[in-house]
């Protein structure tokens, strides 16, 4: 097999540069299987993470010619011509080469308000197929967070992470939202503290999920299309009103004492 | 079965997340190597291209209607329903009209199946990328420096898509009534030409692009928290779903056909081609 040049980035929050590394590529190998390589031969204090090396796990994700790619699932025989470009992924803080700081991500995670079921009914809560299926999609996700990192909305303006969960917890969101047992109403928080409305819908981290979940049209629009039920849409709100008037109403006259 | 439901918070989070820490990589817009302004370069000349030609027929006034003339009476999609009192006599399927002295009658109407299109989701994706450059691409920085995304005004108006989709229905059921009005014979009897299956397709397409909508989704049946609480409307989002996988197709596809039926329907009302009659 011929040789292939790897062009890392070694550094930390010092600053850093890219480092060439040229070796022999073998037949069937995936780019962490280089990276491996380099670290046995030239580069034992190259850090990067891993762990399944079977894209379950999400540690390896970086970006690789400028994309967010699992280095794990990514075939070096997939590769162009020329040497070949690998950084940490950009939306978070470097700590040490290829390993970044995604506290980001389990912050947000620890905001979001978990399922709320009714009391237990008789006999136990029941749940349908086709509710369970609903969401089953958003239950693929591993966590690998290049849908954050590819998100412009945190990767070209670091000042919107204060009010932006990104789409990784879009998903989450939209979940829980379409979860038949929740009583809990995340809408206004959706809206105005996981910022909802700032993303663009341009479609980057359905392009990058490696697990091919559709989260633009499958999570965040049904998500816009909630909030705009809640905030925009006046005959909705109208709809509601009256919804609500009548059931009084019929409370009202169950309560009133009989003639 | 549990429609009551209460608005929620925030919980506190107790993870330390660095705000501004040094970032991995070089400090360029993006190391991407593919041809990523490719994608952006075609939206924009296709976009500009039908801008253009839209905007140029849409003040024309004329040329939009082929009726006694012809064998079979066709409208440009752009001018119907032709509203306006210098309709040319027939073109106008309802009893009434609007006074707009010399202005072009497609100029009354024209904003529902535009606000349609500049409000529909995929669009707002091309166009995003492609003329407000936020992004141009994945992972190639954005043009701007601030970006407040659709919190405010202006673009906080998308979220009247729904409202533009009801009245791109009501749309597209004047323009199929066009399209079978257009299998009529002029002086009696039912006939095929060339014309009556441009509007035809125009119509279909249209229709498509409408029911494949995100918001269409969300009406039919997205918006009930639980399907097998409401079996007729699950029924419904499972037909509108896989339309809607094919959304961005009927997008482009729809407005390709409706620039051409409306050249169509000019080339054979200005006289430059006839309308090629089947039978």
């Amino acid at each position: 097999m011929s040789d292939v040049t790897m062009r890392i980035w070694r550094g930390d929050s010092t600053g850093g540069q890219f480092e060439n590394y040229t070796l022999e590529q073998n037949e069937g190998e995936v780019v962490l299987d280089v990276i491996h390589r380099i670290q046995a031969t030239e580069a034992p204090d190259l850090a990067c993470r891993w762990n399944c090396k079977a894209g379950k796990c999400g540690s390896c994700a970086a970006e690789i010619n400028g994309k967010p790619r699992l280095m794990c699932m990514t075939r070096m025989s997939d590769m162009p011509e020329g040497p070949i470009t690998v950084t940490p992924m950009k939306t978070f803080p470097i700590i040490r080469d290829l390993v970044t700081d995604v506290s980001f991500n389990y912050a947000q995670a620890e905001k979001v308000p978990a399922l709320l079921p009714p009391p237990m009914p008789e006999g136990g809560y029941r749940i349908f197929q086709e509710d369970v299926e609903r969401s089953q999609e958003f239950r693929k996700c591993i966590e690998c967070f290049m849908c954050q990192d590819v998100c412009h909305v945190i990767r070209d303006h670091e000042d919107n992470k204060q009010h932006y969960a990104g789409p990784r917890f879009f998903i989450r969101y939209a979940e829980l939202e379409m979860h038949p047992l929740d009583t809990n109403d995340r809408r206004d928080l959706i809206r105005e503290d996981m910022g909802l409305g700032y993303c663009n819908i341009t479609k980057c981290c359905t392009e990058v999920c490696p697990e091919h979940i559709k989260i633009t049209d499958n999570a965040i629009i049904p998500l816009k299309e909630r909030v705009v039920d809640a905030h925009y849409d006046p005959v909705a709100w109208l709809g509601r009103k009256i919804r609500r008037k009548t059931k009084v109403s019929a409370q009202d006259a169950a309560v009133q004492p009989a003639p | 079965m549990f429609e009551e439901r209460k608005a929620v918070t925030a919980l506190e989070s107790s993870t330390q997340v660095v705000l501004g820490g040094t970032r991995g990589g070089p400090d360029v817009s993006t190391l991407r190597q593919d041809r990523w302004w490719l994608q952006p370069v075609i939206t924009v000349s296709i976009l500009t291209s039908f801008v253009i030609y839209a905007t140029w027929a849409a003040f024309q006034g004329v040329n939009y209607f082929v009726g006694a003339t012809g064998v079979h009476e066709l409208i440009s999609p752009f001018y119907s329903p032709c509203l306006s009192t210098s309709c040319v006599e027939g073109s106008s399927p309802f009893g009434f009209a609007f006074n707009v002295g010399s202005l072009s009658p497609a100029l009354i109407i024209l904003i529902f199946p535009l606000g349609f299109r500049m409000t529909c989701y995929y669009y707002r994706r091309s166009y995003y990328r492609a003329f407000w450059w936020s992004p141009p691409a994945c992972a190639v920085a954005d043009g701007h420096t601030n970006y407040s995304g659709e919190t405010r005004f202006p673009l906080v108006i998308q979220n009247a898509h729904r409202y533009f989709f009801y009245f791109g229905v009501v749309f597209n059921v004047l323009l199929t009534y066009d399209a079978i009005r257009s299998f009529h014979v002029v002086g009696g009897g039912w006939g095929i030409s060339v014309g009556s299956l441009v509007l035809t397709l125009n119509a279909t397409l249209l229709w498509l692009y409408s029911l494949s909508c995100h918001a269409c989704r969300h009406i039919c049946g997205g918006q009930v928290r639980s399907f097998s609480q409401h079996p007729i409307r699950h029924k419904l989002w499972k037909l509108a779903t896989p339309l809607n996988a094919k959304h961005m197709n009927f997008a482009w596809a729809s407005l390709f056909v409706v620039a051409l039926t409306d050249v169509y329907v000019r080339l054979v009302s200005s006289g430059a081609i006839r309308d090629l009659v089947f039978f």
